[in-house]
């Protein structure tokens, strides 16, 4: 196998994924040569996971799907070259491979044929790149997103390969987190010179890396070329992927006023935690009214998430009070939401959990669509009017008939918002809902939510999206580092 | 959080090749398996226990993880108890069921057979971590690659499925389907979680190959398994114990095997 960067070369190729009509990518024309940077834009669902996974060799057989064309790295065909590319996914808890952190960053290597001497040395080498400054006995189920994140790319570092492809990498990252692994890849990048894929939705992440974008959609390559020269020249294509500008936050409404509505979910001295008798946080007071904006903020693993599932009545608070006030708790016996019964739930709070797959029940989109209220009770004409047009605006109409676990990172994101939605509860708990959202997607879904507030909804959101802070107005309830190494 | 894959080094033999433990419980596992007496059963539970306290299992021994033994093999011993087939002098019967002095002597044999075998097989899988298991597998064992590795993924996912059960129960009541009674919801959410395991399964699949594995060149080991003096020593000491209590077993005459 060569050493080096590798070279990356595809000849009017497409795939279709089993199981659906349309191609998936098409009539992609590219050369990468060795030692590119090359940032791979495109909106949500356009094929950019689908071409990476193409060149990683991981796409599978003829029973996955049909491929037209040619894929090539070094001139073999991308399957016959795996070891060639390493590749990190789209979701960073799901490629954990072995239960200990220094094992895991080992398979990769171990998988190449890498001399076990050699191996501990690498292992050291690419941990220290990404700085996970972690033993390495430590379990990996016990790393925070941010962790997992960087453990996925340092196993794919110790591998050395000749091109880096890497899956919106920064997506699950705080802020800071974001910069931290982006200058780690642009270390290793300097000091090994690999080819590198990079897919993002926002520039200026990976802007001062880069060299070259390259813009993919609809008949293939839309635009190709330099960064400036592209993102200088070709506005219309941009706009249209939905290629988050640098420094240039998509347009939306002005955000509806602060919530003056009346007191809906009042939380005093809340502790949160995941496992009865193990607090993550103490000593929360907030308030949420009718028709507010509240972003919960924070760093990676602070306990976010955990708050979030509590603020939602799924769990229970391990000291302290959460109360439903008002409207929010007409009807139901118990002021406490984690007393109500599930169907009491679905028109009060409605939840967004932070990984889609845990909320997916159905086998197609719309009957998903549908879940919520057919447990109402809705009439059948006005439910599926209903979904129609929520699938409509998030985009996913297209997919109605697809299974929901067969649909792209950000397509999965807004469905998972939409099922929320669907049943139209009065205080909405999102777990990142912007996340993998190209502009436009990102723009609809902060209409869609400001619309939702104007009528009196109120929404709670975890994130670290800033722009979507500003852009719904939000009030900031941050929670601040309090212990080190406590996982998400 | 998960109760399989979790490490601990902090118990004794924990560094300890596994195959070397497997091995170890072997001769015993099949000597009490094949025989009915109560000696031989005897005395392999009180030189289990000799042996397991003198390595440093004592606190474990005691702890909460082995209450699931203590507890089953007493209940096996009752069931047989009262169903073992009757002989000799029956001293209390309720329509089926029937005290005799034959089901009193199986009822014990069955408790200590069923705690000889089970204590030191579970007492030592509690020190195997599953990834030193898959390196003394394919490497002191020789199995192939993508068979041990394959076993492994599944139990890193089959470990995750803990913490993927808790989540779908929270999901579930958020998508107000977590109404009716408790059986139809355990079985609806297992059926989910099946749905998800095989979408977690693909998506592992897909990340092992993503770094290389599969492919066509030869695979390393970052750790080596050693198969050396303590492994053949904790294997020795297995031996010893199953001769042992075969040999007691026939001393005193009471040794009896299965198709005898
Ligand atoms: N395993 C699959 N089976 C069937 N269809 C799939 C599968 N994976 C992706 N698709 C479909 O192929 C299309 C492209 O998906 P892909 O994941 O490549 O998009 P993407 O550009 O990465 O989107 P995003 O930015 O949202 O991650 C989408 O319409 C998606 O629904
Ligand atoms: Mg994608």
């Amino acid at each position: 196998m060569p050493a080096g960067p590798a070279r990356i070369e595809a000849r009017g190729w497409g795939w279709r994924h089993a199981g659906r009509r349309r191609s998936a990518v098409r009539d992609v024309d590219l050369v990468i040569e060795p030692g590119e940077r090359v940032l791979l834009l495109g909106a949500s669902g356009s094929g950019k996971s689908t071409l990476l996974h193409g060149l990683a060799g991981v796409l599978g057989g003829s029973e996955e799907g049909e491929a037209s064309g040619r894929l090539l790295v070094d001139g073999r065909d991308a399957a016959d070259a795996r070891g060639r590319t390493g590749l990190v996914l789209q979701d960073p808890g799901a490629q954990l491979v072995m239960s200990r952190l220094g094992d895991d960053v080992a398979f990769g290597a171990e998988n190449l044929g890498v001399p076990p001497g050699e191996i501990a040395g690498r292992v050291r080498e690419a941990l220290d790149a990404v700085g996970l400054d972690l033993p390495l006995d430590r379990p990996t189920s016990a790393l925070s997103g941010g962790q997992q994140q960087r453990l996925a790319l340092a196993g794919v570092l110790a591998m050395r390969p000749g091109a880096l492809l890497l899956d919106e990498p920064t997506a699950n990252l705080d802020p800071d987190g974001v910069a931290e692994v982006r200058d780690a890849v642009a270390r290793v990048l300097d000091a090994t010179g690999a080819t590198l894929v990079v897919i993002e939705h926002r520039v200026d992440v990976w802007a001062s890396i880069v060299q070259r974008v390259v813009v993919l959609g609809d008949g293939g390559v839309l635009a190709d070329g330099p960064t400036e020269r592209v993102l200088a020249d070709e506005a219309g294509v941009l706009a249209a992927a939905g290629v988050w500008l640098p420094g240039r936050t998509p347009e939306t409404a002005p955000p509806p006023a602060a919530g003056t509505g009346p007191e809906l979910l009042v939380a005093e001295g809340l502790s949160v935690a995941r496992v009865a008798g193990q607090p993550l946080r103490g000593g929360i007071d907030l308030t949420v009214s009718a028709g507010d904006a509240l972003a919960i903020t924070g760093p990676n693993g602070v306990g976010k998430s955990t708050l979030a599932l509590t603020l939602a009545g799924l769990l229970r608070p391990d000291a302290g009070t959460l109360e439903a006030r008002g409207p929010l708790a007409a009807g139901v016996r118990h002021p406490e939401p984690i007393r109500w019964k599930p169907r009491d739930l679905l028109t009060r709070i409605g939840t967004v959990f932070q990984s889609p797959a845990h909320q997916f029940l159905r086998a197609t989109v719309r009957e998903e669509l549908e879940l919520g209220p057919r447990a109402l009770r809705q009439p059948p004409a006005e439910r599926e009017a209903r979904a129609e047009g929520i699938l409509e605006r998030l985009g996913l109409l297209r997919l109605a008939e697809a299974n929901p676990f067969t649909l792209s990172g950000g397509e999965q994101r807004r469905l998972s918002v939409a099922t929320a939605i669907a049943t139209a509860p009065q205080v909405l708990v999102l777990d990142e809902p912007t996340f993998g959202q190209d502009a436009n997607t990102w723009a609809v879904l902060v209409e869609l939510l400001a619309e939702l507030r104007a009528a009196g909804t109120s929404v709670v959101a975890v994130t670290h999206d800033r722009e979507f802070v500003r852009a719904t107005g939000s009030r900031e309830h941050r929670l601040a580092a309090a212990r080190s190494g406590v996982p998400a | 959080m998960s109760v399989i894959g979790a490490v601990r080094p902090d118990l004794p033999l924990a560094h300890v090749n596994p195959v070397a433990k497997l091995a170890a419980t072997l001769p015993l596992a099949i000597a009490l398996v094949l025989t009915l007496d109560p000696v031989s059963a005897a005395v392999a539970l009180v030189l289990e226990l000799l042996v397991l306290v003198a390595v440093g299992f004592g606190p474990l021994l005691r702890s909460k993880r082995l209450l699931p033994i203590w507890i089953a093999a007493p209940l096996t011993g009752l069931s047989m108890l009262l169903y073992g087939e009757a002989s000799g002098e029956v001293h209390w019967s309720f329509g089926l069921a029937a005290i005799s002095d034959g089901s009193i002597a199986i009822a014990l044999t069955t408790v200590l057979r069923v705690l000889a075998i089970a204590l030191p097989g579970v007492v030592l899988f509690l020190t195997i971590d599953p990834t030193d298991l898959a390196d003394g597998l394919a490497q002191t064992l020789r199995l192939p690659d993508r068979f041990v590795l394959g076993a492994l993924a599944a139990l890193r996912l089959a470990g995750g499925l803990v913490d993927d059960w808790r989540m779908l129960a929270l999901a579930r009541r958020a998508r107000g389907v977590a109404d009716g009674g408790p059986v139809v919801r355990f079985v609806r959410q297992a059926f989910a979680l099946l749905v998800l395991a095989v979408r977690r399964g693909g998506t592992l699949a897909t990340a092992m190959e993503g770094r290389g594995f599969g492919g066509s060149g030869e695979r390393t080991w970052a750790r080596t398994a050693h198969f050396g003096r303590v492994e053949w020593l904790v294997v020795a000491v297995g031996c010893a114990v199953a001769a042992l209590a075969v040999a007691v077993s026939v001393a005193v005459g009471s040794w009896n095997v299965i198709w005898a």
